[in-house]
């Protein structure tokens, strides 16, 4: 076998490994968030609460109802989603006259709300949450061994972000929903129903959430806190990436899941803080974001 | 200039009835605040009066770059925490008197907030409250890691020792008016930023500042100065806290102290000299008396905020100040 400055392969590449699932949460979190930025103008805080939900309604599903994890991919979204419409409805459009940090602040108090009464009920311990025996087992790869649980994660997030950007940029509804985020004004005199458009965005941007938090259940134990923290470093992904371009959170959430897992290989007390580095790099060097229109 | 400009408005102002530092209504309040405060230690316990004192400090020094700054950062913690770890650090390991302790937490405050604050005011809106709170959760990550900090542990046990070397901070008495001296002396001194013609210039900046720029001024450089200023005063109440509680922790650091600080400023009225001060001891009592249930505290605070942003975004004081029809 080959060495790479010292690193075994295995090593370097399980560590990739890890780091492109990351850079998958940290992709379909992102492009929620910006899906709904687009549209809303409001960054939402309850982004990590609502991922965590995806996964305790697939740890409910299993455990109360008996339905598995291939239907829980499709149901938990959904509900989440439906979920995140009813908090559009009777909070966040509310806001949509004032200043945007309201909305910020308010979709703060809305998870400090959700997580800690997940809290309250299920503790911080977590909860396993077993793989499908579909998704056991793995592949020899000569290199690494790639554990095909891994793989699917990888697999599925990319189908969902290419899913997602399809929609947006070919299709008609993804037209109307471009032009409703340049003039939501216009838009709704040509015929089309702006605030049904705008509730069925937040939706979708929380189902997309609540779908990566099910994709996490397996992978990582279901947690109320689980959301907490990876949040933050999502927001630190948008504000590198920018919130101007679908493609744009996509190519950054992966590529900076990428060079963490690098960075864990290398240098791992650094992996914590990577992101929030290249944060900063690139708000000196190009500070409305590597994909983002200046201001 | 800005600075000649209201000396010029002031000499043209025939009479001037009131005091020109300071309104007679703020007079007022600010000598019922103090007297208040010299009374409340013999009739409450005075740890959760200087608990109050130093969350209030720091809500204030939040809301001078929120309220008057209009710059809403999500990362105060990091200031706050990070002074109350070099405070607690200098008084502990480097065996420094706890004034020297404290000013060496602000001052690492102070060039915490012009580093992160360069950076930050690159950026506006929604994207400078992310930014904060990334750099702030990058300093919590630093503090987990760091060998000085301690870990989960925290830095344990801080001599509180003697106050310039003469007075005995042990003893409750003299650390409560070491305590309300610091608390009195950096809501004099926010107060006075906010009504300086720096002041005017922020506000100004806040409402208009195409119009700001328009005008000849370096709008950033007032951003930022404004943002080192409330960096170095959260820091100076974080440090405080380390000296009075022995203790600095991962709590001060972490991102719900952020938002904490937000949520009393949002309460008690931002945008308001007093707001902060009500705002902190109302959210300083509630923790205390709620303190056994756990998790009921951040699903509270949660309920706080919801509520205060749908139906209260003036804060307490704010409402008050509309009834009274004084800006308080």
């Amino acid at each position: 076998m080959f060495e790479l400055i010292g690193i075994p392969p295995q090593a370097l590449f399980g560590q990739l490994l890890l780091g492109l699932i990351n850079g998958s949460f940290y992709a379909v979190l992102s492009l929620g968030l910006a899906v709904i930025f687009g549209l809303l103008n409001i960054i939402n805080f309850t982004h990590g609460a609502q991922y965590m939900l995806g996964a305790f309604v697939a740890w409910m599903l299993l455990n109360y109802l008996g339905i598995g994890y291939w239907w829980a991919l499709l149901l938990a979204p959904v509900i989440v989603g439906l979920l995140g419409v009813i908090m559009e409805r009777l909070f966040i459009r509310r806001l949509y006259h004032l200043d945007h940090l309201y909305g910020l602040l308010l979709t703060f108090g809305l998870a400090l709300i959700i997580t800690g009464i997940f809290k309250q009920q299920f503790g911080v311990s977590g909860l396993p949450y077993s793989a499908p025996a579909l998704l056991s087992g793995g592949y020899n790869l000569g290199f690494m061994y790639l554990p095909v649980s891994r793989a699917w994660v990888i697999l599925a997030s990319a189908i969902v972000c290419f899913g997602t950007w399809f929609v947006i940029e070919k299709t008609r509804l993804g037209a109307y929903l471009r032009a409703a985020t340049e003039n939501p004004t216009l838009v709704g005199a040509f015929g089309i129903n702006v605030p049904l458009l705008i509730t069925a965005t937040y939706g979708f941007g929380v189902a997309l959430a609540a779908f990566a938090g099910v994709l996490a259940a397996p992978i990582y134990s279901v947690n109320p806190i689980m959301g907490e923290n990876l949040i933050i470093v999502v927001f630190a992904v948008v504000v590198i990436g920018g919130m101007g371009s679908i493609l744009g959170s996509i190519i950054t959430g992966f590529g900076l899941g990428l060079v963490e897992g690098l960075t864990r290989v290398f240098y791992p007390e650094g992996s914590a803080v990577v992101v929030f580095v290249i944060m900063a790099i690139v708000l000196l060097v190009k500070p409305a974001g590597l994909f983002g229109r200046e201001i | 200039m800005a600075g000649e400009s209201d000396v010029v408005a002031a000499a043209a102002m025939p009479t001037v009835r009131e005091p020109a530092w300071m309104p007679r209504h703020h007079l007022v309040l600010f000598a019922l605040l103090l007297a208040g405060l010299l009374v409340a230690p013999f009739m409450l316990y005075p740890i959760f009066l200087m608990k109050v004192l130093c969350f209030a400090l720091f809500a204030s020094a939040f809301n001078l770059l929120l309220g008057y700054g209009g710059l809403l950062s999500f990362g105060h913690a990091a200031y706050f925490g990070m002074a109350s770890y070099v405070s607690a650090h200098a008084a502990k390991v480097w065996g420094l008197t706890p004034e020297l302790a404290i000013l060496s937490g602000t001052l690492i405050a102070a060039v915490l907030g012009l580093v992160f604050g360069a950076l930050a005011i690159r950026r506006q809106g929604i994207y400078f409250a992310m930014v904060t709170l990334a750099f702030a959760q990058m300093v919590y990550f630093f503090s987990l890691q760091a060998p000085f900090t301690g870990g989960e542990d925290g830095i344990q046990a801080v001599p509180r020792g003697h106050l310039f070397g003469l007075f005995d901070l042990s003893r409750p008495e003299p650390l409560y008016f070491f305590v309300l001296a610091i608390f009195f002396g950096g809501i004099l001194l926010i107060y006075r930023i906010i009504h300086s013609p720096f002041g005017q210039v922020l506000k100004a900046i806040r409402q208009n500042e195409a119009r700001a720029i328009s005008l000849g001024y370096q709008v950033n450089r007032y951003k930022l100065a404004v943002f080192v200023l409330s960096a170095a005063l959260s820091g100076l109440a974080g440090a405080t806290k380390a000296i009075v509680f022995q203790l600095a922790s991962l709590t001060d650091v972490y991102w719900a102290m952020s938002g904490e600080v937000v949520l009393m400023t949002l309460l008690g009225g931002m945008g308001t000299v007093f707001g902060p001060l009500v705002g902190a001891a109302v959210i300083v009592t509630m923790q205390n008396y709620l303190a056994s249930f756990g998790d009921w505290v951040t699903i509270i605070q949660g309920a706080i905020f919801v509520i205060a942003v749908l139906l209260f975004r003036e804060g307490i004081v704010g409402v008050i100040a509309k009834w009274t029809k004084k800006p308080l």
